[in-house]
């Protein structure tokens, strides 16, 4: 099913190819979201969840197709975009706090070796405390809760006045306060015209969490309003086939 | 003993013209090193960087074979040698079944044992332990030339790219997606590492110049939760340790190499036993600690709990 395009899209997928040695992990994706929406990526493992985030935030090269965000080319949006990485990826021994973590999302636009302006430092301290951490800002990353620290990387994309949020996995490991409380941050951000893309892994709260979701089996499956992307039927194609993993019988050319 | 004794004793050594250059090229690759050796630490590489040492021999022997014992041409050769292992390794790695920590190690060890019996050609006579071990004594106006150019390109380009390498080591995949060519950065940090081993061949030779960039860096690591002081803190570290070792081996009349990375090791002992927040006695009392945060949550002295439902 191709999803309906979207009258003022803020990411266009067309026709988004990715393969991992000519196996293609994702297949012919196209659908376009706009502002204000937390997106949910459904689908079974290997499904290509991660790996469609990860073309999106740049860090894998298409083999068809293109990606666009806010009109423009990806090589020229990266500063719109924030890549959360899956917790277990992050050293969080690292020596930085939770500020320093923040500050890191103004870096691009302060340059090489200007010192922080009194707009940076606004900036940072905005994203801190929309995000409930001000008091927590001296502490070292690793002496947060999990919920937090997740908090603590939206707000470090806050400063960095991302529009598209890609997430991988955040609620994994989280218990259930720390999940309810993302999800706050997520619903917030939505709120205030952001568009989030979030992998995850269950169904059961998926209404309660997202608006509108993708739900993938390597190709595209359904994408639209949560409810119905998430209709018995779709699931049963999204996770009662084998996915793909073949070779390609036809040329990406 | 008088005031005037003991400064005697820790002057006196420094009116030879060998001991000047012996201090400045100390004080000057230990501090660079000091600085460098943060990255190193951060970036998980401190295995890498021994066998990168290693590797430096045969670089250095074929220098000795076709232009002598000149210090350009001995770091052209050792920088040579040890890029050709490092990204031998991560092609290997690539290509093979085998893995990159593997086939690194395969390739320095080889590259050692060439190295060896490359140095038996050489025109000039070379001592092998000198290269193994250094000779701050011998240390001449060429050996000079090299650390004034590696703490330059080190410090002169560490420091206005901080930001850019700060989020590589942090995250690559995440700087990537801001835009970093984080290629670049770690292909530069590789040389850079590389530079400062062959910079500090003579002060404290192949097998002990790990020292200087991995022990300020551990002990700097223990000490702070802020970048920038690891960073500044492990390169004053650097300094103070290479030069108060090579005053105690001038005054002890011992070897300087393992007396510098000792002097550096004592360092890292103290960190890691009395350091306030990381050593091992403040965690083995932060347990109590922790039971009593928890107490006061249970009895709701905590206040506002940033993580309960509805807490935002």
């Amino acid at each position: 099913m191709r999803a309906e395009a979207h009258p003022d899209p803020l990411l266009i997928v067309e026709d988004l190819t990715v393969s991992y040695h000519r196996v293609p992990a994702i297949h012919h994706l196209s659908f376009s979201l706009g502002r204000g929406h937390c997106t949910g990526i459904f689908g079974p493992n290997g499904a290509g969840k991660s790996t469609l985030l990860k073309s999106i935030a740049g860090l894998l090269r298409p083999e068809t197709g293109r990606i666009l965000i806010g009109r423009r080319e990806l090589s020229k949006a990266a500063p719109l975009i924030a890549y959360l990485p899956q917790r277990e990826s992050v050293d969080w021994d690292f020596p930085v706090t939770v500020r320093g973590l923040v500050e890191m999302g103004r870096y691009h636009q302060v340059g090489l070796l200007h010192p922080f302006s009194k707009k940076d430092d606004e900036a940072v301290d905005g994203a801190l405390s929309l995000f409930g951490l001000s008091e927590l800002a001296c502490r070292q990353i690793k002496e947060l809760s999990g919920g937090q620290q997740q908090r603590a990387f939206l707000a470090r994309s806050w400063a960095q006045e991302a529009d598209l949020y890609l997430l991988d996995e955040p609620f994994a490991g989280l218990d259930r306060g720390s999940s309810a409380n993302l999800a706050g941050a997520l619903r917030t951000l939505a709120s205030r015209g952001k568009l989030l893309l979030v992998s995850h892994h269950a169904l059961s709260e998926a209404i309660d969490l997202f608006d509108t979701a993708i739900l993938l089996n390597g190709e595209m499956v359904a994408c639209g309003p949560t409810a119905e992307t998430l209709s018995p039927r779709n699931l049963e194609c999204a996770y009662g086939t084998a996915v793909y993993s073949g070779h390609h019988h036809h040329e990406h050319r | 003993m008088s005031t005037d004794g003991i400064l005697h004793i820790l002057t006196e050594p420094f009116s030879y013209g060998f001991m000047q250059r012996a201090l400045l090229s100390c004080a000057l690759i230990g501090f660079t090193n000091g600085f460098l050796g943060t990255f190193v630490i951060l970036r998980r590489q401190a295995l890498l960087t021994d066998a990168l040492s290693h590797s430096l021999l045969p670089g250095l022997a074929v220098a000795a074979i076709f232009v002598g014992l000149s210090p350009g041409g001995l770091l052209l050769g050792g920088l040579i040698a040890a890029l050709l292992v490092a990204l031998g390794g991560q092609l290997i790695a690539r290509n093979s079944r085998l893995k990159d920590d593997t086939a690194v190690a395969a390739l320095y060890i080889i590259a050692f044992a060439l190295g060896i019996l490359l140095l038996r050609y050489a025109r000039v006579k070379v001592d092998l332990i000198h290269f193994l071990f250094g000779n701050i004594l011998g240390v001449g106006n060429g050996d000079l030339l090299i650390s004034y150019a590696a703490a330059g390109l080190t410090l002169g380009i560490l420091i206005p790219f901080q930001r850019p390498v700060l989020l590589t080591l942090f995250d690559a995949s995440v700087a990537r997606a801001t835009g970093i060519r984080t290629g670049w950065v770690e292909a530069g940090l590789l040389t850079l590492i590389v530079m400062a081993l062959v910079a500090s061949l003579q002060a404290v030779g192949v097998l002990l110049s790990l020292g200087l960039l991995i022990l300020p860096a551990a002990t700097a690591y223990l000490m702070t939760d802020s970048f920038s002081r690891m960073l500044w803190g492990s390169a004053v570290l650097g300094l103070a340790g290479a030069i108060a070792g090579l005053l105690l081996s001038f005054l002890a009349n011992i070897p300087s190499g393992p007396c510098i990375v000792l002097v550096l090791a004592v360092f890292l002992g103290i960190a890691y036993i009395f350091s306030p927040r990381h050593g091992v006695l403040s965690r083995f009392f932060k347990g109590r600690h922790l039971h009593e945060e928890s107490l006061r949550r249970w009895s709701g002295h905590e206040g506002h709990d940033h993580d309960l439902p509805g807490g935002n």
